[in-house]
């Protein structure tokens, strides 16, 4: 079965029954996905298909063939990290870094999301097309992907720096 | 997780084929419930069929319905315009439910057919009549905070978890199958069942029976509709009472109203009574209370959930007060 990975070609044979957290991790050895409930809970999973954010704990990889998938691994270019991996350094946004590529991940989905102008619960007039990423959004948006060590308030630092209202982008 | 095969057909009538080709067959949506459910051991199908690539599209119609394919993810339906503007109990409900990579996963027809979250049901070490027919059922005397208030029975007390299911049940959702006995239409609030003494049969669906599409038929004063959701955080949690509601007020009376409630019962819980107290009466506070009341009269408390009665009546009181702008 043929996937795109962080932008090359993979070609893999496994059970039908692996995840395609465990496809990441143990078939590919990406290990920056992290496994941490293995069914949806926690979000240390995220990865991105086709730039949509998904849980890859629960997403069989057979399912997803011939897509094309980022993990944390192809998030900087060239050496450089990505801004948002620089934000996440400079406000402090984990401890010990076990739910930081799922964030990561899960943040630049979420940052599409919000470019789309697709609404979340707390969005007010769902008429309009364009989504302010305030502070509650930013929060509301994000409760997917949880934080054991707490960082939340370097976590939202680094993501409103990096895709808030204020951000240019 | 058992073995299995993995087809992905191309069509709908190639996909009702394949899944009559085995009794231990099973539809695959996003795989966000069965997905775990196989893991658990709960559900053990030795064939997945993966009909994400089937019915596709929202298609809305020149009298103000729409047809939602079942295959449409659910982020799809929240964000789309029509739904929004027209329906926005729809939007709102899916929103409140799971995370943002959740729904991008889920399909509509997923979502329906998702099963309760009963810790017990999850748990192979409990007693479930779901689960294993005549084991007994762990919930009724144990701690069954989250279980049913209404239409429960003694085999089963488990609640029906979906957010969406509640808006479909207040807009007379019609849910589109397709199967090996052909095609049919079945309303959303007859497609759930209460548990009775077999709480392992779920759905009105047929063995290999599959969801194509949902109908949304036109309802001009659902756009102004909502969904209030209660529960344990304020997000990321499943419902311990939830309400969708839509109102036509004229004069100060109730013209005509859609009302369901979700985390109270086996199935999206469409509040016909209620209904029928509200319409033709005065938009009130006071005959929301009462009309609320008159739904949850037949409320049967377990030991942990009494508190869910008086949380249903007060939050359908305060979801028509909202739409309807009444003064508290
Ligand atoms: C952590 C977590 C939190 C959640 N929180 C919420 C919440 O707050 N509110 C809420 O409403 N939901 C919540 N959910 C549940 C989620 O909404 C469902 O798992 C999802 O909608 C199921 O859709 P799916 O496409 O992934 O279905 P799948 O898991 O693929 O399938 C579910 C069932 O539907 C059957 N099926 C799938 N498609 C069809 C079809 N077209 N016709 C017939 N049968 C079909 C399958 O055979 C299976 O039995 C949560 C889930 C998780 C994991
Ligand atoms: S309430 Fe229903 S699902 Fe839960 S243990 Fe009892 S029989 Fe099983
Ligand atoms: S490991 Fe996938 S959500 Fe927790
Ligand atoms: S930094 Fe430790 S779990 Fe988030």
């Amino acid at each position: 079965m043929r996937f795109t990975i962080n932008g090359r070609d993979v070609e893999a044979e496994f059970d039908l029954r692996t995840s395609l957290l465990d496809l990441l991790r143990e078939h590919l050895h990406l290990t920056g996905s992290k496994k941490g409930c293995n069914q949806g809970a926690c979000g240390a999973c995220t990865v991105l298909v086709d730039g949509e954010r998904i849980n890859s704990c629960l997403a069989l990889a057979v399912q997803y063939q011939g897509r094309s998938i980022l993990t944390v691994e192809g998030l900087s270019a060239g050496g450089e990290l990505h801004p948002l991996q620089r934000a996440f350094v400079e406000h402090d946004g984990f401890q010990c870094g076990y739910c930081t590529p799922g964030q990561l991940c899960s943040a630049i989905g979420m940052a599409g999301e919000v470019d789309r102008g697709i609404p979340s619960v707390l969005t007010a007039d769902l008429s309009r097309e364009t989504v302010v990423l305030d502070y509650d959004e930013l929060r509301e948006r994000m409760s997917g992907n949880l934080c054991r060590c707490g960082a939340y308030n370097g976590i939202v630092a680094a993501i409103t720096e990096t895709f808030g209202a204020e951000a240019t982008r | 997780m058992n073995p299995f095969s993995y087809e992905r057909p191309e069509t709908v009538p190639d996909a009702v084929r394949l899944a009559a080709a085995s009794a231990r067959a099973r539809y695959l949506g996003g795989g966000t419930n069965l997905v775990d459910l196989m893991r658990e051991t709960v559900e053990r199908p030795d064939a997945l069929v993966d009909v994400t690539g089937l019915s596709q599209g929202i298609e809305a119609r020149g009298d103000g319905g729409l047809v939602i394919g079942a295959g449409v993810r659910n982020t799809a339906v929240a964000a789309d315009r029509a739904v929004r503007t027209r329906f926005p109990v729809l939007s709102r409900a899916i929103l409140a439910g799971a995370s943002g990579q959740i729904r991008n996963m889920a399909t509509v027809g997923g979502n329906i057919m998702q099963r309760t979250r009963c810790t017990y049901f999850y748990d192979d070490a409990a007693r479930c009549n779901k689960r294993a027919p005549g084991a007994g059922c762990d919930a009724v005397d144990g701690f069954n905070r989250i279980h049913a208030v209404l239409g429960a029975s003694p085999a089963c007390v488990a609640t029906h978890p979906s957010d969406m299911c509640v808006a479909l049940a207040a807009l007379d959702a019609v849910v589109h199958l397709d199967g090996p006995v052909g095609r049919r239409s079945i309303p959303l609030t007859d497609l759930h069942r209460l548990p009775g003494d077999r709480p392992d049969i779920e759905t009105e669906l047929a063995p290999g029976e599959l969801i194509t599409a949902v109908e949304l038929p036109p309802l001009a004063f659902a756009a102004r509709s909502t969904y209030r959701k209660v529960r344990d955080r304020a997000s990321y949690a499943f419902a311990l009472v939830s309400v969708g509601a839509a109102i036509d007020v004229q004069d100060g009376m109730v013209r005509d109203v859609r009302l369901a409630l979700g985390g109270v019962a086996h199935k999206p819980w469409r509040a016909w009574k209620a209904e029928a107290a509200l319409r033709g009466g005065p938009a009130t506070e006071a005959s929301f209370r009462h009309a609320a009341e008159t739904e949850l009269a037949d409320a049967a408390p377990l030991s942990h959930n009494a508190f869910k009665i008086d949380l249903a009546v007060r939050t359908v009181t305060a979801v028509l007060s909202e739409l309807t702008g009444a003064a508290a």
